[in-house]
Formats: structure tokens, C-alpha cells, sequence
């Protein structure tokens, strides 16, 4: 018995059952490990591959390079925001950054639905966690790391993006917005 | 080695050695408080969650958040842990515990470290979580509190090994093998062992950053912890598969079905599960999804089949064991005319149910490449984790204690009906409230927020699909449900070793 000392020879065979057992349970994680690679292949949704390292300071410069340049203005030439929050419209193709902070997420992306874009997740002060809705596509935003996913919407609406990694006493206001256009 | 020291258990005829048994009773009682501790942070927690009560205001949320997730995964499961490794190491081989004395030195930093720890979280200087991820700082001396009862839980990791190696060399145990129990416990205190390293490899340097001695690599931060953090809960897996075949034998007289095949299982998570701690880093930047897919696929699955071992070997030794009792009708008379009124049996069927098909099967489906980007950091791992290490880990623990009492502590159990009643209350309250979390999670709500219907007021504020808030429901009934299986559990074990009926 388990808890007393085993028979003098305990390396005995296996029985048929437990053999039969034994190999279906191989069989099925072989299954589920070829998955993941296939995945790759044959699903719409994966893993990137891309991140750089990069100061929080080398990184707070290219997003706001990159939100000067492309912030959508209005006829008068003033600046689109939303809550106080800049609206960019990146160049499909091209590179979007966005920037983690407690407790905002920055800028507003405007994208268009079908077109291809890189679009950069890093902070500049604690990790936090980019977490799409409705959509529950979540990445990790740490800084010291520029993560590039790159991402072509599929439909069209607004979508919310909140923070899931725990940021300080703020976290659960950090909410921000991404907006795809037909 | 004095003979008076030692005592037989009337139920078991093992002897047991005072020392061991002042020290285990030491660990047991501590552990107690702790999940008492742990258990009233989990209610407020509870019900701040559930958006129809949302109790805490939102600093104590965090705060409160942070010592449920400390004194319950760390201090109460390993205070049982060791407790249990004595057990296993001295009273099972009816041995002596090789030294008391550092015995005693392991539980004092233990207590040191946990109390310490705990007064910097609750005087608000280290609202981090106990994941404390930098550059989000904690005060330093919380850090020493965590390294404080690291070493402590090393060192009577090593005392367990010390007590073997003695029983062996004055000829107490002389059997080529350790008892199965003995044996899984043994896989265990080593698998503490290493993690136990990575844990000081990265809370001496945090310690040191926190006083502005080094700089600290978030990323870096992430993999070395983790390493510490997952692998604690493949200490926790060991140790509960032993507690199931020491209850198996205990309450129906199981033996294990093939011997080799259970050690084999064993030794497979000594040699695989360091490796599946990157499970927690597959939306991280830095690896390459390669690494990731190798890490997550082939390899885990190694542990994985580990554990599936054990799911056939251990219903299975027990449906043998019914059987030979003559429940033999039909295909199911075994398993009803099992003993569901002893605690031992009902904490381990329902452990052995929420652990194989709550736990283990979602812990796959997340730890898995593509699909944790659906599941990072969302309740659905926080429903995955209280299946582990709650409804499996724990509810054994639970069981147990219901066979320490009388062997170690000699005492009888008061309030038998209520605690008939106590593990079913636990685990059907953690059927739900796991339940409640990994369905709420897949609509992404996160774990570890203080307010998903306003978010404190933001102007991006929005509305969940309405069947959230049903699954939140059913996660606060859980929790009320588990926390009164709870409370039955900190009263009898505390009562009985107080103010129980001398066994003989
Ligand atoms: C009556 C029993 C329990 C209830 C009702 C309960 C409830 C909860 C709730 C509501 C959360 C918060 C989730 C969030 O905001 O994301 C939580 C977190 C947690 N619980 Fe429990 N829990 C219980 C027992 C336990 C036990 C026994 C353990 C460990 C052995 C445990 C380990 C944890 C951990 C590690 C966390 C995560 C903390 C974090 O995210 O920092 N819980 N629990
Ligand atoms: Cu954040
Ligand atoms: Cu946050």
C-alpha cells in the first residue's frame, strides 16, 4: 500500500489497461503540440514574433514623432481629440505606436478595415496589460520592450482597450479607445 | 535515540516521534491561521469583485488582494507542505526527525518572514501583489520577509531529506524503497528545492533594487520569477497526488495499480516542470514563438503526461479497492457505495474531480500557444488557478487533516456531521466559483480590477455583454459557498486540536 514499504519487486508490467491509457494520452498531446505550430498556418490569429529593445525615453520620442505626424485635424486645423485623448490616423502599411502610462493608453488609433498595420505596444513607467474589447486579444506592454504586432481589422466599430496587468492604485481606470473605419 | 520519545498511533500502529509530532503540529496550526487569514481577505476580495456588492473602496482592494494572494499561496500551502514532508519523512517511516532543533530554526524564520511581510502590506507601503512585478516597488523589508521564509521553508525542505537519509543509515527503514507516499513527497521537496533557488536568485536582487543597490530588468524580472512561481505550484501538484494516495490508502484501502508507473510519473515532473514556468510569459515580448511553442508544447506536455498518469492510476486504485469490498454490481455500485460521509474520502473525490477536469484541462488549453492570447492575464486564469490549487491542492490538504488530527495531534475530531459536510461545501462552492471566473473570463474580464461596470469613473468607460454580470453571480455565491466550507474547516481543526477527545 502507498503508505507502507512495496513489494520487494515493484518494476513489474504494465497492464493492458493502463497501456491502453498510456498511449492515448500520448497520442492526444501529440495532437495538441503539432497544433501549435499549425496554428501558425492555418489560424487567423497568432503570435508576433517581432520586439526590439528600447529605452522608455528612446520609446516616448517615436510615438510622439509618430503622433505629431499623422494627428487627424479638423477643417480649422485644430487637433482631433477624444476625452482629451489625440486621434491618429496612421498611413496603412506603416508603423502605429501606442504608449502605456498610468494610467492612460495614448493615442486614440483610427484604422481602416482591411489594411495591414504595425502597431507598437510599449510603456514608459510600469508593465501593463493591453486587453482589446470586445475582441479579448491580450499582450503584455512592458517597458524596456518595443512589441510590434502586426494586425489588419476585420470589422469595423470601436473598440476599448483596457489595462489587465495590476499598474498601481489607478489600474482599473486605465481605459482607452481604438477606432476602425470602413 | 530514546524509545520513550516515540508514541503508536492506535489507528495506524506507526510510531510517532515527539519531536516530529511538536513540530508538525507546529506547521499544521500555523497553516490554519494562515488560510483563516487568507480566508477573510478572499471574502472582502469576493465581494469587491462581485459588481453587485463591490464592498472594499479601492486602495484596500489591491492591499487586501495582495495578502489573500501571499497567505494563501505561500504561506498556508507551504506551513502545510512542511508539516506534511515531517509526516511523510519521519512519521510514515516510523523514524526520528534527524534535527528538531533546526526544526524549530526553519518554522521561526518561516513566521518571521510571513509576519513581516504581512505587517508591510497591510500598513500600505507595498501595494504590489504578490507578483510585485518591477519597476512597481515594494518596500524593502517586504522583500525580506519573502526571502526570510524562503530560507526558512529550505531549510526544512532539507531537514525531510536529512530525516530520510538518517532512517536509512541507523537502520530504522530498510526496505531498497520508499513508500509511494514517502516517495511523491520526495519528488516534491525537490522540485521545492530548486525553486526555492530561483527564489532567492530573484528577490535578493529585487531586496537589493528596492534600497537602490542594482537596476532591474522588468523582463528578466518576469522569467525568474515565474520560475519560482510556477514551479511552487508543481511542489503543490506532487505534494497533493501524494496526499491522494495517502487518503486512497487511509479511508478505502487503495494500493496503486502498477508502482513503476506512478514513480515514473513522478520523476517526470522532478525532470520537466521547471521549464513550463514560461507558460506565464507567451504574450511577452523578447521570446520568439519557437522558443515559445517548444517550451509550451513538447515539453509540458512531458509533465502533462505525468499527470495523466496519475488521473487513471488513482480513481482507478480506488474503484479496485471499493470492488474488493463487494460493491462489485453493475458499473457504478462501487462508487456509490463509496464512503462520501468521511471527510478524508469527499475532500479527495472532489479534489481529484476539480483538479483533472476543472484544472487540469483548462490549464492546457491556456498554457497553449495561440489560445492564451485569448486568456492572459483575463479571470480565466484566475478561475484556472483556484481549480489547482484550491479545489485540487487545498481540499486534499483539508482531507487530510482530518487523518493528522487523530494520528499526530491524538485527538478525535469534534463536530464529525459538520465535518462530513465541510468538503462538500468547499468544493462545490469552488466548482462555482472557478466556474464563474473562467466564464466571465472569456468575455475578457480582467483578474486583479477594482471596478469593471465604471471604471473609476473613466470617460472610456464601457458596457460588457450583459451575461458577465451572471457569471459574476455565480462566482459570489461560490466564493460565500467556499468561505463557509472555510470557516467550518478553521473551526473544527482548531477546536479539535484544542479541546478533542484523547484517540486512546
Ligand atoms: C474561499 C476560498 C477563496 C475565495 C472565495 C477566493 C476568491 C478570490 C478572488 C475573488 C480573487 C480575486 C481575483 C481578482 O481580482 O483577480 C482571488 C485571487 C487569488 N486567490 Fe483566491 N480565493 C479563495 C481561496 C484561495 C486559496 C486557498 C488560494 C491559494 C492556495 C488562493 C489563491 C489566490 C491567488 C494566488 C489569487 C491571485 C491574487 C492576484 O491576482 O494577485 N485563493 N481569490
Ligand atoms: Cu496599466
Ligand atoms: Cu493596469
Amino acid at each position: 500500500m502507498s503508505i507502507y514499504a512495496p513489494d520487494k519487486v515493484w518494476w513489474k508490467p504494465i497492464d493492458r489497461e493502463e497501456k491502453i491509457w498510456f498511449v492515448l494520452a500520448i497520442i492526444w498531446m501529440l495532437v495538441s503540440f503539432f497544433f501549435m505550430p499549425l496554428w501558425h498556418v492555418i489560424g487567423k490569429q497568432n503570435q508576433s514574433d517581432e520586439s526590439y529593445r528600447v529605452t522608455t525615453d528612446q520609446y516616448a520620442e517615436l510615438a510622439g514623432k509618430f503622433r505629431d505626424k499623422y494627428v487627424v485635424k479638423d477643417e480649422k486645423g485644430e487637433e482631433v481629440t477624444i476625452n482629451g485623448v489625440a486621434v491618429v490616423h496612421p498611413p496603412p502599411g506603416g508603423d502605429a505606436y501606442i504608449v502605456a502610462r498610468m494610467w492612460s493608453w495614448q493615442p486614440i488609433l483610427e484604422l481602416e478595415k482591411g489594411k495591414t498595420y504595425r502597431v507598437h505596444i510599449s510603456s514608459v513607467d510600469l508593465q501593463h496589460g493591453f486587453s482589446l474589447y470586445p475582441l479579448n486579444i491580450n499582450f503584455m506592454a512592458i517597458p524596456g520592450q518595443d512589441y510590434v504586432i502586426t494586425m489588419t481589422p476585420t470589422s469595423s466599430g470601436e473598440f476599448s482597450i483596457l489595462c489587465n496587468e495590476y499598474c498601481g492604485l489607478g489600474h482599473h481606470t486605465m481605459v482607452g479607445k481604438m477606432i476602425v473605419k470602413d | 535515540m530514546s524509545e520513550q520519545k516515540f508514541r503508536t498511533c492506535t489507528i495506524t500502529g506507526l510510531k510517532v516521534h515527539g519531536p516530529a509530532e511538536s513540530l508538525i503540529k507546529a506547521n499544521i496550526i500555523t497553516a490554519v491561521i494562515f488560510i483563516a487569514i487568507g480566508g477573510i481577505a478572499a471574502l472582502l476580495v469576493a465581494l469587491t469583485r462581485w459588481p453587485a456588492v463591490h464592498l472594499l473602496p479601492a486602495h484596500w482592494f489591491y492591499r487586501i488582494l495582495t495578502a489573500h494572494g501571499l497567505d494563501m499561496l505561500i504561506v498556508w500551502i507551504i506551513f502545510f507542505e512542511i508539516g506534511a514532508l515531517y509526516l511523510g519523512g519521519a512519521v510514515l517511516l516510523n523514524a526520528r526527525l534527524a534535527a528538531p532543533r533546526v526544526g524549530w530554526l526553519a518554522y521561526i524564520l518561516m513566521l518571521g518572514g510571513a509576519v513581516l511581510t504581512n505587517i508591510m502590506v497591510l500598513s500600505g507601503t507595498s501595494d504590489v501583489l504578490f507578483t510585485s512585478y518591477p519597476p512597481l516597488m515594494a518596500h524593502p523589508l517586504y522583500y525580506l520577509g519573502i526571502i526570510l521564509f524562503a530560507v526558512g521553508a529550505l531549510i526544512g525542505v532539507l531537514l525531510f531529506f536529512a530525516t530520510l537519509y538518517k532512517a536509512r543509515k541507523e537502520g530504522v527503514y530498510t526496505h531498497a524503497s520508499f513508500p509511494l507516499v514517502t516517495f511523491g513527497f520526495i519528488a516534491a521537496g525537490m522540485i521545492a528545492i530548486y525553486t526555492l533557488v530561483h527564489g532567492a536568485g530573484i528577490f535578493i536582487p529585487t531586496l537589493l533594487w528596492s534600497m537602490g543597490l542594482m537596476n532591474m530588468n522588468p523582463s528578466a524580472y518576469r522569467l525568474v520569477f515565474w520560475a519560482l512561481g510556477h514551479s511552487t505550484q508543481q511542489i503543490n501538484v506532487a505534494a497533493m497526488i501524494s496526499v491522494w494516495y495517502l487518503l486512497g490508502t487511509l479511508t478505502v484501502g487503495m494500493k496503486p495499480i502498477n508502482e513503476k508507473l506512478c514513480r515514473t510519473a513522478f520523476v517526470l515532473y522532478i525532470l520537466i516542470i521547471s521549464v513550463a514556468s514560461e507558460h506565464h510569459l507567451l504574450v511577452d515580448p523578447v521570446f520568439s514563438n519557437a522558443h515559445k511553442i517548444w517550451n509550451t508544447g513538447y515539453i509540458v506536455h512531458l509533465a502533462v503526461l505525468g499527470s495523466m498518469i496519475h488521473a487513471l492510476a488513482v480513481p482507478a486504485g480506488i474503484e479496485v479497492a471499493l470492488r474488493k469490498k463487494g460493491y462489485t454490481n453493475g458499473l457504478f455500485e462501487w462508487l456509490k457505495k463509496a464512503p462520501w460521509g468521511n471527510p478524508g474520502f469527499s475532500a479527495m473525490a472532489f479534489s481529484i474531480f476539480i483538479f483533472g477536469f476543472l484544472a487540469g484541462i483548462s490549464g492546457v488549453v491556456f498554457g497553449s500557444e495561440a489560445v492564451n492570447i485569448t486568456a492572459h492575464n483575463t479571470w480565466r486564469i484566475t478561475g484556472h488557478f483556484h481549480a489547482t490549487v484550491v479545489g485540487g491542492t487545498t481540499l486534499a490538504f483539508m482531507g487530510v487533516t482530518y487523518y493528522i488530527l487523530p494520528i499526530v495531534f491524538n485527538r478525535q475530531i469534534i463536530a464529525k456531521n459538520w465535518a462530513s459536510l465541510q468538503p462538500w461545501l468547499f468544493g462545490i462552492g469552488l466548482i462555482l466559483l472557478s466556474g464563474g471566473m473562467m466564464s466571465a473570463g472569456v468575455y475578457g474580464v480582467p483578474r486583479r480590477h477594482w471596478d469593471i461596470v465604471s471604471f473609476g469613473g473613466s470617460p472610456f468607460a464601457f458596457t460588457w455583454d450583459p451575461t458577465v454580470y451572471m457569471w459574476m453571480t455565480v462566482m459570489g455565491i461560490g466564493a460565500l459557498t467556499a468561505v463557509a466550507g472555510g470557516v467550518l474547516y478553521v473551526w473544527i481543526t482548531l477546536g479539535t486540536a484544542w479541546k478533542g477527545k484523547p484517540v486512546a
